[in-house]
């Protein structure tokens, strides 16, 4: 679908300093040969088998089916990986990658943190230095996912400049790789940035719809009529559009975070509420002011809080194949703490996102309708600053 | 012609930067003033952008600065024309490509031509993307500057063969504020531009002793000094006026030896 400047319809491209050319321009080169290698994607299959815990589950919730009283849920479980989310998928491909490119050491954003442990974690397995930049505010939200990263042997660096979240951690991400590009792969977290990050990090995570479409024709002998997942990024949403993207009849619907609600400026809703721009490497939609400042965008869940959202889903709103709706704090832990009660399942604060627009819309289904919602990740990480919220003080 | 190459014709040029609006727009006006009357030949105004990620932490704070203290792309242009009332040394602009992008090329570019404006420097906006804005630049007489890096290598033949105005070949890896390596590198990357172009090459990155701009100097055709001048201003604020024409004279006599 991409086109050969990495450009997605008009979003995409690559927009980084002279300094990363060669090296992003080394790295599609390897990326087009491996993609198509038959020992690499072997290697990799074996990761996510025997090391990742692939495939993951297509369950049938049955008992939020029954309560919501309208289409059949089923949850596709990333929360079941290794590491507790989808973000394994991505890391285990670039960690190979890069060590096909004879680097020796990983470097890595993260919000929630997912996307730190899971690179520190393929860092570990591989073999490779590794050093994470996380916004100093978010090492305070996640401060067990900070440990869990040094447990595995990285090192974490907490990012004090501009709002000190994930934006943050990203602009200081690539000043390292800019210092450090001999040696140095950036393991980007989502399907963002400059050409190949958008279309390598999708393949990646396209097992996750590639799985579901193969799981659900066998459980229910048809296609869902909805595949819902959250969007900060968007990798995996992304992941678990791309396979149905041609299969017409399925909606794809994306879910931002609203934070407070998409009119109080205390959100990180992109689409709804962002316009078209140019930054971190790509063209696409971004939260900013009238000047092209980047505004500062807040959100509950971590993972969600970013002003940006990858090229092809800014494709995807345009050409009207994904929709994009916008989900508010309250919504999402009321539906973090009804999945847990219903199905016995801790999700993620951003997957929550998902299961509260899915609970919104299920009675719109005939109960022979199908949607499937992505669990992108497990919501332990979480519990303590959910339990804040609920003004519930917890001493561990 | 551009005024911005003949800038260099007959000496080593030097290249002077300060972000617009810190520590306010009145401020940058008199400094750009300043430096200019004291020799400096072209002088680079930064617009300034929440996330600038080619930007170490000197630069990085002075963005933040000028955008608390309001600086925007209006408010910068209106400078440029107070600026243009005291000197016309030869003036770029040094910003990311969203506010550009946001202000609209064509109306940007037409800001450039009436307040003058004579060229743009945009670090997140490689060669392979220049081509979406520099025809709208060129027909307003604005210079797109193209910047080389140490790893360069096979590009450096096809951007300099492009280049209008002068290269900005950046001295080192890394951000803005780190410290120039005056290495083979460098001096191959000269080379090869040397050999694509006559459109003068001046180095920049790290640059902030007299003694490093005596040496840069020597292979190039001008130096450019960003962090060690803005942070001039950091500790002055202001009253930085003196300090930077003095340490403007200081690297101005540094290049002309």
């Amino acid at each position: 679908m991409e086109d050969n400047k990495g450009y997605f319809g008009g979003f995409g491209g690559r927009y980084i300093p002279e300094t990363l050319m060669n090296e992003i321009i080394a790295l599609e080169k390897a990326y087009d040969f491996y993609k198509n290698d038959a020992d690499f994607n072997r290697e990799l299959d074996a990761l996510y088998g025997s090391y990742a815990g692939r495939p993951s589950l297509l369950y049938f919730a049955e008992r939020m089916t029954k309560d919501l009283g309208g289409a059949k849920i089923f949850l596709k479980r990333e929360d079941l990986n290794h590491t507790g989310s989808h973000k394994i998928n991505n890391v285990l491909g670039q960690a190979l990658l890069a060590k096909k490119l004879g680097k020796t050491r990983v470097i890595a954003e993260t919000g929630a943190g997912q996307h730190g442990v899971a690179t520190a974690t393929a860092a570990a397995l591989l073999g490779l230095e590794c050093k994470i930049f996380m916004g100093k505010e978010d090492t305070e939200r996640q401060a067990l996912n900070v440990y869990r990263m040094r447990l595995l042997g990285a090192e974490v660096e907490a990012v004090t400049s501009g709002t000190m979240t994930l934006k943050d951690a990203v602009n200081e991400t690539m000043r390292e790789w800019t210092r450090r590009v001999s040696d140095t792969h950036y393991v980007l977290g989502t399907i963002m940035g400059p050409h190949p990050f958008p279309t390598m990090v999708r393949d990646f995570q396209s097992v996750i719809s590639r799985e579901a479409r193969t799981q659900i024709l066998l459980a229910e002998g048809k296609l869902p009529k909805a595949v819902i997942a959250c969007v900060g990024g968007g990798s995996n949403a992304m992941g678990a559009f791309f396979n149905f993207i041609p299969d017409k009849g399925v909606r794809l619907i994306g879910c931002e975070a609203a934070g407070r609600g998409v009119d109080t400026g205390l959100h990180a809703a992109t689409i709804t509420k962002g316009e078209v721009g140019i930054f971190h490497g790509m063209k696409s939609y971004f939260c900013q002011n009238g000047d092209g400042q980047i505004a500062p965008v807040y959100s509950i869940s971590a993972g969600l809080d970013y002003p940006g959202i990858g090229p092809e889903h800014a494709y995807l709103y345009e050409s009207g194949r994904a929709e994009y709706v916008a989900v508010t704090d309250d919504e999402a832990v009321s539906a973090f703490e009804y999945i847990a009660k219903t199905e016995g399942i801790i999700a993620a604060i951003e997957s929550s996102h998902a299961v509260a627009h899915a609970r919104k819309i299920a009675k719109q289904f005939d109960k022979d309708d199908i949607i499937i919602i992505c669990i992108s990740g497990r919501g332990d990480k979480d519990v303590a600053a959910i339990a804040k919220y609920k003004g519930i003080e917890i001493k561990e | 012609m551009s005024r911005l190459t003949d800038a260099f014709k007959g000496k080593k040029a030097f290249i002077a930067f300060i972000t617009g609006g810190d520590p306010s727009l009145g401020k940058t006006v008199e400094y750009a003033a300043a430096m200019a009357e004291a020799g400096a030949d072209i002088i680079e105004i930064g617009i300034p952008f929440s996330d600038p990620i080619a930007d170490g932490e000197v630069i990085q704070r002075s963005s933040l600065r000028a955008l608390k203290a309001g600086a925007g792309v209006e408010s910068i242009f209106e400078c440029v024309g107070k600026i243009r009332e005291k000197t016309d040394v030869p003036l770029v602009f040094l910003t990311y490509l969203n506010p550009v992008f946001k202000y609209g090329y064509e109306r940007f570019f037409n800001a450039c031509k009436t307040f003058g404006v004579d060229g743009i420097i945009i670090p997140d906006m490689p060669y392979e993307e220049q081509a979406q804005l520099k025809p709208i630049a060129r027909d307003k007489g604005v210079d797109v500057i193209s910047l080389i890096a140490p790893t360069s290598e096979d590009r450096i033949r096809e951007i300099a063969k492009n280049a209008n105005g002068f290269i900005y070949v950046v001295s080192s890896m890394g951000v803005t504020g780190g410290a120039v390596e005056v290495n083979a590198a460098l001096n191959s990357a000269i080379g090869l531009i040397r050999a694509a172009t006559d459109t003068p090459a001046a180095v920049g990155f790290g640059v902030s002793t007299p003694e490093q701009a005596a040496q840069i100097s020597r292979l190039s055709d001008g130096v450019i000094v960003g962090s060690a001048i803005v942070r001039l201003i950091e500790e002055s604020g202001d009253g930085a006026q003196d300090a930077l024409a003095g340490y403007v004279r200081a690297m101005k006599r540094a290049i002309s030896q």
